[in-house]
Order: C-alpha cells, then structure tokens, then sequence
C-alpha cells in the first residue's frame, strides 16, 4: 500500500485520525501563561508587603485598607490575573501526570469550576467590602 | 517484541541531582503549593465580607502557630516562584543559557527568594 503523507506534513496518517502530537494552539497558553507572570510580579510584590502590613490588624484596620480605591483595584487584578495563572499551571501539571483519560478530564473540569467559583466569590466579597 | 530487555536511560534514581534539575521541579512544586494557597486566602476575603467576628475567627486561625508555619511556607514559595519565573522569562527571551551563567541566577534566586521571604517577616513582626 503506498503511504500517503499529507503535502508538508511528516505525521503519518494513523497518528492524524488518532489526534496525537500537537494540537497547534498551545502558543496561546504559552504567551498567556507569560503574559499573565510579567503582570503577577508587580502584584505579587504589593501584595505581600500589604499582607505583612495587616499582621495584625484589627477589622476596621483590614476593611479601610480593603476600601483604600488602589487597594480594591489591585485586590480584583490580583484574583483575575493571579487565579487565570494558576489555572494555566494546574492544567500543565494535570496534563503531565494524569493519564487516565476520565481521572484528567474530571480533574480539569473540577478544577476549573472551583476557579471560576473562587474567582466570583473572592470578588463579590471584596466588593461587598469596598462599596 | 522483548521490549523490556532493551537498555534503559538513567531515571531519577539513579540521576545525580544537581542545582538545575532540583530548582526545576521545585518551581512546579511551589506552584502547586501557591495554587492550594488560593483557598486560605479566598477564606480569608470572604472572612472580611462577613463581618467582624469572622474575619477575627480567621485571623486567630491564621495567627496560630500552625497557620503562622503554614504563611510562611506559602511566603517563600511565592518568593521563588516568582524570582524563578523571572529566571524563566530571561531564558524565554533568550539570555542566559550558559552553564555558569544557569548557575548564578540559579543562587541569585535562592538568596533573593529567602532576603524577600526575610523581610516580609520582620515587617510583619515589627508591626
């Protein structure tokens, strides 16, 4: 039987209909993952001098830093930029080491459920908070 | 086809461990740690919302010395995450591929990480 590569494409066929080797969108995840890094290291630095200021703070203390305008901006930057970022990083983790095809699909629809819930429920309390 | 009795190439145990590979799984490592460290802090915003009484609630469990050993676990992991990932964002643009240059930034982000890890401490305590 002759083999029949597609015209500039070294897969062979079995491996196409099979769905192996690159999906070719992985770029996106890569540039996002980076993108959403570079944005991480500003807030990442604020954020952890804000929490070592609010050791120990009291309620009121905690609740005028929360409603400071800045404060309440880069709170909800933090929550979108820093929870999509993780979320690029779970599913790399969970694609390199889950190999059963049901475990990984469940854990990735799991997993990206809780985010999304986490994110609406950490900003709607921020928000509850700062207005 | 006695595909078992083929050679195999070394494997973790039997892999020296060097800086580069150690610093490489540690970045995944606290990653993941960072990503279960999303929990107490959405516990602790959504303490905030809920009023006075919750928010000490969490503060007390936070301030206890188990929730203390645990900040400060997620403190430098974030610190090395983050000194690694600029690490990670050097190579992506192409700088920095030299063993001996692998190797400096590799320590450069051990100290930085602890320095950083270090004084968020001291501010938190000399408040």
């Amino acid at each position: 039987m002759k083999r029949s590569f597609s015209k500039g494409s070294f897969r062979p066929p079995l491996g196409r209909v099979q769905n192996l080797g690159s999906a070719r969108d992985g770029t996106e995840d890569f540039i996002r993952q980076r993108l959403s890094a570079i944005a991480l290291v500003p807030l990442c630095l604020w954020f952890a001098y804000s929490m070592a200021c609010l050791s120990v703070a009291d309620y009121q203390t905690v609740v005028a830093w929360m409603q400071f305008p800045i404060n309440t901006v880069l709170l909800i930057l933090l929550i979108f930029v820093g929870f999509y970022h993780a979320h690029v990083g779970i599913h790399e983790i969970f694609e390199d080491y889950l190999h059963s095809p049901v475990v990984k699909a469940l854990s990735m629809v799991a997993m990206k459920f809780a985010l999304i819930t986490l994110t609406v429920a950490s900003v709607l309390a921020i928000l509850r908070v700062a207005l | 086809m006695a595909a078992h009795n083929r050679p195999l190439s070394p494997h973790l145990q039997i892999y020296q461990w060097q800086l580069t590979a150690v610093m490489s799984i540690l970045h995944r490592g606290t990653g993941a740690v960072l990503a279960i460290g999303i929990l107490p802090f959405v516990y602790w915003l959504m303490a905030i919302a809920g009023g006075e009484a919750s928010y000490n609630q969490a503060h007390g469990l936070l301030a206890s010395p188990l929730g203390l050993l645990m900040l400060f676990g997620w403190t430098f992991a974030l610190f090395y995450h983050l000194c690694n990932g600029i690490r990670h964002l050097m190579w992506d643009a192409g700088w920095g591929f030299e063993i001996r240059t692998v190797y400096q930034t590799g320590y450069a982000v051990w100290i930085v990480s602890l320095l950083l890890t270090g004084a968020v401490w001291a501010i938190a305590f000399w408040k």
